[in-house]
């Protein structure tokens, strides 16, 4: 058999001032096929996919589908062609409908002009039921859930008769369940002749879904290989450029006197509806608890409240012998809690600001840093360079403005801030969402070594692999109750997996929380 | 403990001039990899191409309204085209020897060495300080509104509260010697205008009440207020006019110069009350915080602040800063309070606060401009025969062009800026 490739990427090279982000880069996509484009935040992926989808223009290099050489001036050549992108942010509608959505850009007119929903709802009923996709076409994108969202962005490449997807981190919004399902769909896709370009820095799911995978690394191809050949540790260290410890080195808990302690602990959220639904759970010095569940169980309430951000409806909070039931962010601050927040441009920096500043964003108004009235600039930058140097931030200067750092510098600059005053008790929430693999490994090894100094750690993931990483013991929640806590050492991934979809294996009644 | 980062250098020579500090936290947000001098170019660029492009279309504006260039039109279009160019260089040249002076006038004047004549030659530039005055302090107001995350709409009615405050403690207080009178008074206006800033804010702190409305409103109440005090209350007894008593001479601004100059001490208070909000700002930990709720409010809560108290001390300081405006009208200028005595201080002021990139010398120097386009455009219109309201769409074409930098950077093919580069103005318009 000779026939061309789907797709073919030859000798791609793409400048921006300063940076060669595309360095002679070839990829073959052929028919029906997942590959996977594998490398670290800036490495160059959606640098070149933005080429593929006429978003740029290479400086070198040509492109073929199926064989002939194109030219994709624009989204539109593009989609002419029978590429569709799948943007990690979703561009809906959310007031319209599914249909109209879909229909966007590409209306199906009847006679004098008049939208004809009717048509466009019968295919996209069709397509939905071709794939397996389970969207109803009259349904509001509002009232979609994450996941579903993402399916209609399928549908309307799928409605474009588009025959090669590129879909960029496409995993980064969703629950492992939403992941699996994403999967599953993305299967039979490839089964019914798409192709599939698959961008991500994950590697579990390379190895899970990919028929080839292509690692760039610095906009350079490192090389092509399949998940058979590969695993996770090669893999890694191809993206990265030297050895990487996926596994966290831990010794032993030392576990000390308990320093937090929640006691049936109830949280409204903003709608006013129980979200942490009467939870006690006791963190000691010189251990890890971690809390497992998929997004939205109430994880983000329960922290909220525990750093002051939340009112709590009722029960009783302690830090060490102190209730701290009732004090504000900034108490708990001075108490020695360090957190890092789940959503870090909107909670835990000022993106406007500079390095510097987002240093001493809750400290300040303290000594050394003020005196009387006025900031200390000098102590201020004096110690931003320390904390740069020793957290290893990637920056220009301490003077640049945290949004322009990538997200693995950005969190290292929370965790900087967090780390650099004495902490009893550290609070972490999703440290590593969507993170390169380089700057999970340096986030996972200082929460053990926090610990390991004696510090408390509550850590909160809905990663299932960071829980069972770096926890000694953990705690699964689900609807806003702590179903069961387990010592990390005799838990199973299945067993957790079990409890975070809300079956106990012991209980068949509703599960109870653990006191 | 040397480092080579270059941002430390400039850190540590503490001997730096306002205009080196302005520099630098304007070009904090831009792109650290080029030149300083690029640098430079990339924040001012944009005000300064705005102000040169808004006094172009302006020209074209003059000679659309101009019925002489239309009367040569019928002759041929060279006439019409020498007498485009005739209203247009007789408008601008009369504006700008209305703000800044006569070159001619001065030399002969300083040949002649006769005072009055000096005084009379100088006279328009000392104008122009004299109007940007309130413009500054009702400037800073808005701008530190921005810096806060508000948009502080209300500056105009503050500017009245704070003037009837200033001319009541005017004329009202007698017997004190002015070393007294005129700090007391001054006070009065910040205090007047700071409650008239307060309200709002408490009510958004209280109640979620948006600023842009309730300021609005607070203007309504202050413009019928001083309207009812004027024809009642504080009404001169011998009056039959709107107007309040004079105040007493305890309470007046020195002036710096003899007759005809106005300049007066307010221009220097400006400049200090400018530099004291720059060192409150970004010197102060109480700057850091309101900075701090204005850029990300939701970062500021879980850093600890208190976002509503930052709300309701930033609402009243620049209310505060507003009402100097007014009490600068009356203790420097006016001497008593009247009817509708501020003309849009407080609207230009939103304009020039955003001009001026919400930094307090950003501010001294859009107010400088403001100042000088108001007072030359009185001469404008003796001299030339233009419409003084050619001013009021000159300041708006340079605003849209400041506000919408995209058509500015279209037309002269500027290149986009990275990102953040204007995160305070855009803050500074979401409101909550």
């Amino acid at each position: 058999m000779n026939m061309p490739p789907t797709l073919e990427l030859k000798n791609i090279t793409k400048r921006f001032p300063g940076v060669l982000a595309n360095d002679q880069v070839n990829l073959t996509l052929k028919e029906g096929e997942i590959h996977a484009l594998l490398g670290e935040n800036g490495a160059g992926k959606t640098t070149l996919m933005n080429i593929l989808y006429g978003l740029y223009a290479q400086d070198e290099g040509q492109v073929f589908v199926r064989g002939n050489e194109v030219d994709i001036q624009s989204p539109n050549d593009a989609i002419a062609l029978g590429i569709g992108m799948v943007h990690q942010h979703f561009m809906l509608i959310p007031v319209f409908t599914v249909t109209e959505n879909v229909m966007l850009g590409k209306e199906s007119l009847k006679l004098l002009d008049v939208l004809d929903r009717g048509t466009a709802a019968s295919k996209i009923r069709q397509i939905s039921e071709q794939y397996k996709l389970k969207v109803d076409p009259d349904d509001y994108v509002k009232d979609l859930p994450v996941g579903v969202q993402q399916r209609v962005e399928i549908i309307k490449l799928l409605y474009r008769e588009a025959d090669i997807l590129i879909m960029d981190e496409p995993t980064a919004v969703l629950t492992p369940q939403e992941a699996d399902e994403l999967f599953n769909i993305m299967r039979s896709l490839a089964e019914r002749g798409k192709s599939i370009i698959f961008i991500t820095h994950k590697l579990r799911e390379v190895l899970e879904i990919a028929d080839r995978i292509t690692v760039i690394r610095r906009g350079q191809v490192i090389g092509t290989t399949t998940p058979q050949e590969a695993n996770r540790e090669t893999l890694a260290e191809m993206m990265v450029g030297r050895e990487v410890s996926l596994a966290v080195d831990k010794e032993h808990a030392q576990p000390g006197e308990v320093v937090l302690s929640v006691e049936n602990l109830f949280v409204l959220d903003e709608r006013n509806q129980v979200a942490v639904d009467g939870v006690s759970f006791q963190v000691r010095f010189g251990e890890v608890l971690g809390i497992a569940g998929v997004q939205g169980n109430g994880q983000t309430e329960l922290v909220e409240a525990l750093t002051g951000l939340r009112d709590k409806q009722d029960g009783r909070v302690s830090l060490l012998d102190q209730d701290i039931t009732h004090v504000n962010p900034r108490q708990v601050t001075e108490l020695g809690v360090a957190h890092i927040p789940e959503d870090r441009q909107r909670d835990g920096l000022v993106l406007a600001f500079p390095v510097a500043d987002n240093l001493v964003l809750n400290t300040f108004y303290q000594p050394p840093f003020s005196k009387r009235v006025v900031l200390q600039n000098e102590v201020i930058l004096r110690t931003a360079s320390q904390l740069v140097e020793e957290f290893d931030i990637r920056t220009p200067g301490v003077l640049t403005t945290v949004g322009s750092l990538s997200g693995g510098n950005q969190q290292k600059v929370i965790v900087a801030r967090e780390f650099s005053r004495p902490i009893k008790l550290l609070v972490a929430s999703q440290p590593t969402r969507g993170l390169d693999v380089g700057s999970v490994e340096y986030i996972h090894n200082r929460i053990v070594e926090k610990r390991d100094e004696g510090c408390a750690v509550l850590l909160v993931s809905s990663e299932l692999d960071e829980i069972m990483e770096l926890s000694d013991r953990i705690a699964v929640m689900y609807r806003g109750k702590i179903v069961d806590i387990l010592d990390a050492k005799e838990a199973t991934k299945e067993a957790v997996g079990l409890l975070m979809a809300g079956i106990h294996p012991e209980k068949t009644t509703e599960p109870q929380a653990v006191s | 403990m040397e480092e080579e980062k270059p941002q430390k250098k400039q850190s540590k020579d503490g001997q730096k001039n306002a205009f080196q500090i302005f520099l630098e936290e304007l070009i904090r947000g831009a792109p650290e990899h080029s030149s300083r001098l690029r640098r430079v170019w990339q924040v001012l660029s944009i005000p300064v191409l705005a102000i040169l492009t808004g006094l172009l279309v302006g020209g074209v504006i003059i000679i659309l309204t101009t019925e002489e260039v239309f009367a040569a039109w019928a002759q041929s279009p060279l006439a019409s085209l020498a007498a485009a160019w005739d209203v247009v260089s007789n408008a601008y040249s009369a504006l700008f020897t209305g703000s800044l002076g006569d070159p001619a006038r001065i030399i002969a004047a300083l040949q002649s060495g006769d005072g009055l004549a000096i005084r009379r030659a100088f006279n328009p530039i000392f104008e122009s300080l004299v109007s940007s005055i309130p413009y500054i302090f009702a400037g800073l107001s808005v701008a530190l509104g921005f810096r806060a995350g508000l948009f502080n709409i209300g500056a105009e009615g503050q500017i009245f509260v704070g003037a009837i405050c200033a001319a009541f403690a005017g004329y009202a207080i007698t017997g004190v010697p002015a070393i007294i009178h005129i700090p007391l008074a001054i006070m009065a206006g910040a205090i007047g205008g700071g409650l008239w800033g307060f309200i709002p804010g408490w009510l958004k702190a209280k109640t979620g009440g948006h600023e842009v409305i309730n300021t609005i409103m607070m203007n309504f109440i202050a413009f019928r207020l001083s309207d009812w005090l004027l024809s009642g209350p504080m009404q001169r007894p011998d009056s039959f006019n709107p107007v309040s008593p004079t105040i007493q001479a305890t309470a007046v601004l020195p002036r710096l110069f003899d007759h005809p100059i106005r300049f007066h001490l307010g221009f220097f208070i400006a400049l200090f009350i400018a530099w004291l909000v720059y060192w409150f700002l970004f010197k102060t930990k109480y700057g850091f915080f309101l900075r701090t709720v204005g850029a990300n409010p939701h970062a500021a809560r879980y850093a600890g602040m208190n976002v509503l108290t930052g709300v309701v001390l930033a609402m009243t300081m620049a209310g505060a800063l507003a009402g100097l405006a007014g009490a600068n009208e009356v203790l420097g200028v006016n001497y008593h309070l009247a009817m509708a005595f501020s003309s849009g201080y407080g609207f230009d002021s939103i304009a020039l606060a955003l001009i001026g990139k919400s930094h307090p010398l950003g501010v001294v120097l859009a107010a400088l401009l403001f100042g000088t386009l108001r007072n030359g455009a009185v001469r404008m219109q003796l001299a030339a025969g233009i419409p003084i309201d050619i001013i009021s769409v000159l300041q708006g074409l340079i605003l849209a062009f400041v506000a919408a930098p995209a058509i500015i950077r279209t037309i002269y093919r500027l290149r986009a800026p990275e990102a953040h580069e204007e995160e305070v103005t855009v803050s500074g318009w979401a409101g909550d």
